[in-house]
């Protein structure tokens, strides 16, 4: 049995490239890269090649400006609760969006409650975008971090960040951006946008999961959140995960060397899912941006039926979504990203996210809409809502 | 993460639809708390001669409608009375912790549809819920909580009860 993923968001396999190269390391039996004898040595010269290619693939000036993390969550918690802790004399205010990833918000509702920290929350509008202009009104005396993610893992959609990165610049505010859904998916050059940090995650483009990375532009006034050993030019203690490392450093190099054909390709294979859906269903909600967003994601909600139970009728044709249904995320509350760009209730529960990957064929989004047709068909026969609401 | 027989509730759902001329209907939920559910019966002689229903929800919410539609179907309205959401779980082989809420929506359901039923014989006319009204501000404003079922304000983001954060979860 071969399951089809079309839920990249959660999982990507690994490329052939980076299993090698882990086992390889796995075989090596690397020293710690922090010792100095000549094994230690021969693992930090690993080490830093793996920094040197995260460093090109989002164009950093050095990579010193790159410390390794365990992932998205552990570097968005870094960029936030460090720069609060460092900057702590000369505010407390932060501002952010209505649509950020929990690693953020919760940061934010943790320093809130205790150090009294002062959150400014930007609406987007109903394409999911934040407009710059807002945050430039919500800069304050005493603000001291602008934090806004570059797409949107429920959406897709990608944030305006040069723009935002300009003015932040022009009023000396810390930017941080949580591109972890972006990095090694689309082009991201750091100085174009003029973050200060940027959180990444090797997953996304086909490394390793429990590996990512924090950019940390020179200057910058951030804390470490771990504290202990000298590791990380001292900005993240801890022996490194350097069989992870050396996966995530083969996956940035081949992320940068094949961008511009996989996002031809995951373009081509969104595109079909779109441009085919109504043939084989109605009255669906398109949630993406489709002038801004990622070649890979698309979200969309199917009116009158729910989530978790198109997923599980799904899953039974061997077909891996995503959904972003209330019931199914072990919650009674719909997603604060859907319901901010303007969905009811029963339209969120609807959601389905399918994000596309460099290992799906044309044929799969064939399989899916078939499948999906009659799984939406079941479901709506059922739905009490469906006859209801279209009485006229 | 459900058991065999709620899958298999969930794939082949019994006694779906609607019973046109039903004497006894039960509405309960709402979209904001993730599920919706009506239960049409058919009572003849004191017994639950037919049984349909229509969900909208999660896996375990249409487990929840077929297996209460098995057990209540031929039962007296005292039996089916007496139906309680732990029964329905039970038949179900358990649901996860935090699906509770929808066996209660189940047993909720049915025992609407037999005071629609009473009411109706006793001739009490019942008001019909408008369709805006019906979607947002069924159950009374409440929700119950995923975890532990109790009832919980519509909006509340912390369980006392059980001491569980109902943030979602990603």
């Amino acid at each position: 049995m071969t399951v089809i993923n079309l839920d990249h968001l959660s999982s990507n396999p690994l490329l052939p490239e980076v299993k090698s190269a882990m086992i390889d390391a796995i075989n090596a039996d690397y020293a710690n890269p922090s010792s100095q004898h000549k094994r230690g040595e021969e693992a930090a010269e690993l080490l830093e090649t793996a920094r040197a290619r995260v460093a090109a693939l989002i164009h950093s000036d050095s990579p010193k400006e790159i410390i390794f993390t365990s992932g998205g969550t552990e570097s968005n918690n870094h960029a936030i609760k460090g720069v609060a802790m460092a900057n702590m004399a000369k505010g407390k205010h932060i501002i952010t969006s209505n649509i950020e990833h929990n690693s953020v918000n919760k940061c934010l509702r943790r320093l809130q409650s205790l150090m009294d920290v002062r959150v400014t929350s930007i609406p987007v509008d109903k394409s999911g975008r934040v407009n710059p202009k807002d945050i430039e009104d919500a800069i304050q005396d005493d603000t001291i971090l602008v934090s806004i993610m570059h797409s949107n893992n429920e959406t897709g959609t990608i944030q305006p960040i040069e723009e935002i990165g300009k003015i932040t610049r022009k009023n000396r505010v810390i930017f941080h951006c949580d591109a972890v859904d972006s990095v090694g998916v689309v082009p991201i050059d750091v100085n174009q946008l003029d973050v200060d940090m940027l959180s990444f995650s090797s997953n996304p483009f086909y490394g390793p999961t429990g590996v990512g990375g924090l950019y940390i532009r020179r200057g910058t006034r951030v804390f470490p959140i771990l504290d202990g050993g000298v590791q990380e030019n001292k900005k993240r203690a801890g022996t490194e995960n350097l069989i992870g490392i050396i996966g995530m450093g083969v996956a940035a190099q081949k992320a940068a060397e094949d961008m511009d054909g996989r996002i031809a390709y995951l373009r081509s294979l969104k595109e079909k899912l779109l441009n085919e859906l109504p043939d084989y269903i109605d009255e669906y909600i398109i949630n993406t941006n489709l002038d801004y967003s990622l070649p890979n994601l698309l979200s969309v909600s199917i009116q009158y039926i729910e989530g978790e139970s198109v997923m599980l009728m799904l899953d039974d044709e061997d077909l891996a979504v995503s959904t972003r249904s209330a019931c199914a995320t072990g919650s009674l509350r719909a997603s604060h990203v859907l319901l901010s760009i303007g969905l009811s209730h029963a339209d969120a529960q609807g959601t389905l996210v399918i994000a596309v990957g460099i290992d799906n064929k044309a044929a799969d989004v064939d399989k899916f809409l078939q499948a999906l047709q009659k799984t939406v068909k079941t479901l709506r026969d059922i739905s009490p809502l469906y006859q209801k609401e279209r009485k006229p | 993460m459900y058991s065999k027989t709620v899958m298999d509730h969930f794939r082949n759902p019994r006694n779906v639809g609607v019973i046109e001329n039903a004497n006894g209907v039960g509405e309960v939920g709402n979209p904001l708390c993730g599920d919706m559910m009506t239960i049409y019966l058919d009572i003849q002689d004191n017994h639950i001669k037919d049984i349909k229903f229509q969900t909208f929800g999660c896996g375990s919410a249409i487990a929840v409608s077929s297996m209460l539609s098995e057990i209540a179907k031929g039962k007296s309205i005292e039996e089916a009375k007496k139906i309680t959401n732990k029964d329905v779980a039970e038949a179900l082989e358990g649901l996860p912790k935090n699906k509770l809420h929808c066996s209660n929506l189940g047993a909720d359901a049915l025992q609407m549809a037999i005071k629609d039923y009473e009411d109706r014989k006793a001739g009490r006319t019942r008001k019909e819920p408008e369709k805006n009204e019906h979607r947002e501000h069924a159950h009374e404003g409440k929700c119950h909580c995923p975890y532990c079922d109790i009832e919980l304000k519509i909006g509340a983001r912390f369980c006392e009860a059980c001491q569980s954060s109902l943030e979602e979860e990603h």
